[in-house]
């Protein structure tokens, strides 16, 4: 495309949407109104799944060692674990303070007395390994029972099992969420350009009369999507940037006690993913909308 | 150069056909046939009436040339390509070798007289700076000078089709086609909108009237085909309008 033919097609695309303003309207309404839901939805998965990603590093797996192990196999072995991708941390637990722990949350006083000195749980050594992704549990877990020296590994399936699910539960919605606020606004468009077509109807068959290319007479009803599907994005945006920095300083200051144990996803990691999002996302329903459109429209009206 | 290589060039280029049907039928999809087997030949700087009632195929001709429609049988040669070989992307290229002007002038109503006629340079690209010296020439040949800045609705009608055909002439096309030129004009307005026709003729360019005024085409005594349910009655040179209509 020519600058001029550029320029013409910004001024004309301009025009369009003000002569076209009902209809415009109401497709950067739909368009923002879609974004921002799916700006909402984007919100309460990206907490929801930080919730998630912090309750499933606290899902540990133990390791325990063979009986008679040297201290410095066990060493080796807590370095071979560390060096593992899946493994966010790992914790060393001596058989004395898994005894003194449960001898305080678990036995009465007599019982303690009865055992004396003897730790039962001597042989008890472990290592607590914390795990970035819950879901790579099954890999370490095989890794671990194949070490030398390592007696039995203690994990829960079904733990790994719930949170895999709801992950893919929140994948699932989500696309379904999206894909539906996309094919309506994609109509939107859609019909928008069919009117803006049909109430030029004359003119571009005047244009095509005059042997205007096809691409040229499109240009001012793409760049009438391009534009629309700016506006569409910038506005939802803005208003979501308002609405999770606000959320967030009243609730962080009403409910300080509640949201202790567990803290909002920044507002700039955010929206350095959802902003881009957004945008791609707005733009390119602008764009498609009336670029699948406007050309078998225009192939519709006649010359003569 | 002498004189004589002038003339024997201009003879040679009127003897240069431009456009051919061959065998040319058109039947719509209901089996209604349009047109039925037209041959015809109109050599370049040629004036030609095309003449018939309603239903005789005139318009289905038109828009034959303009590449609407597909004839259904036989060939059409414009400048001697055959027009079945153009492919979609390059009709519209071909239609700029077409100036059209219409019964009912078909401007556009929100622009003046001077950005009516700068619209037919302007999609198809022209530079600014042709447009502005283009322009202002053909609107002066049309004698519309002083309508520069008039709209439409401000204009009588035979001021509204000079108006289209300086939108018409100012991408110097090789044929203009004139549907009905007269059909909303009273008869003084017609002969004006006659004479420039003649005048663009003289020029150079390639005029095909279509039209059912008797009274235009008597006068004119031009070439004239008549066509007649869709088939080719008659073909004259500096005819009339055929009596059997």
């Amino acid at each position: 495309m020519s600058y001029k033919t550029f320029t013409y097609s910004m001024k004309e695309g301009v025009k369009n949407i003000w002569r076209n303003r009902m209809y415009s309207l109401a497709s950067i309404g739909t368009i923002t109104a879609s974004l921002f839901l799916f700006g909402i939805l984007f919100f309460i998965v990206a907490n929801f799944q930080s919730v998630i990603k912090s309750a499933e590093s606290s899902v540990g797996i133990t390791v325990f060692f063979e009986e008679g192990i040297r201290q410095a196999r066990i060493d080796e072995i807590g370095k071979e674990l560390a060096q593992r991708e899946e493994v966010k941390s790992i914790e060393f637990v001596s058989g004395e303070e898994t005894w003194q722990k449960y001898k305080e949350e678990y036995l009465s006083e007599e019982l303690v007395e009865s055992f004396g000195d003897d730790n039962p749980l001597a042989d008890s050594d472990s290592y607590t390994v914390y795990l970035h992704d819950v879901e790579s549990q099954t890999s370490l877990v095989e890794f671990a029972q194949n070490l030398e020296g390592v007696r039995k590994v203690n994990y829960s399936e079904s733990i790994a099992k719930a949170f895999s699910n709801i992950n893919s539960i929140i994948a699932m919605v989500s696309v379904a969420i999206i894909v539906i606020l996309v094919s309506v606004s994609i109509f939107l468009i859609n019909s928008s350009v069919t009117m803006g077509v049909a109430a030029r109807k004359e003119e571009i068959s005047i244009m095509k009369l005059l042997g205007a290319t096809d691409k040229f007479i499109s240009g001012p009803f793409v760049i009438e999507g391009l534009l629309v599907g700016i506006i569409g994005s910038v506005i939802p945006l803005s208003i979501l940037y308002l609405v999770y920095d606000n959320l967030l300083t009243y609730i962080t200051s009403k409910y300080t006690s509640v949201f202790n144990i567990f803290s909002f996803v920044d507002i700039s990691d955010i929206f350095a993913f959802l902003g881009p999002i957004i945008l791609i996302i707005g733009i390119g329903i602008g764009f498609l909308g009336s670029f699948i459109t406007v050309r078998r429209q225009i192939r519709q009206v006649e010359v003569s | 150069m002498s004189r004589f290589y002038h003339l024997d060039k201009v003879s040679e280029t009127k003897e240069k056909p431009i456009i051919r049907f061959e065998g040319v039928g058109k039947t719509y999809q209901k089996g209604i046939a349009a047109l039925n087997d037209i041959n015809l030949t109109i050599n370049k700087g040629e004036f030609v009436f095309i003449v018939g009632t309603s239903g005789s195929g005139k318009s289905t001709l038109i828009k034959l040339l303009l590449k609407e429609i597909e004839p259904t049988e036989g060939r059409i040669y414009v400048e001697g390509k055959d027009l079945s070989r153009l492919r979609s992307r390059q009709v519209a290229k071909y239609r700029r070798n077409l100036g059209v002007v219409f019964q009912n002038f078909r401007l556009l109503p929100d622009r003046n007289v001077y950005e009516n006629v700068a619209f037919a340079q302007r999609v198809i690209n022209t530079p600014t700076s042709i447009i502005r010296r283009r322009v202002p020439a053909m609107l002066s040949s049309m004698g519309l000078t002083e309508k520069y800045g008039s709209y439409p609705n401000e204009l009588s009608g035979g001021e509204q089709q000079r108006v289209a055909l300086a939108r018409a002439l100012v991408n110097n096309p090789l044929i203009l086609l004139a549907d009905e030129p007269t059909g909303n004009l009273d008869p003084s307005n017609s002969i004006e909108i006659m004479s420039l026709l003649n005048e663009i003729n003289k020029r150079g360019t390639t005029v095909i009237v279509v039209t059912h005024n008797k009274e235009i085409v008597d006068m004119m005594q031009k070439r004239v085909i008549t066509l007649h349910k869709g088939k080719l009655v008659s073909d004259e040179q500096k005819g009339g309008y055929s009596n059997e209509l």
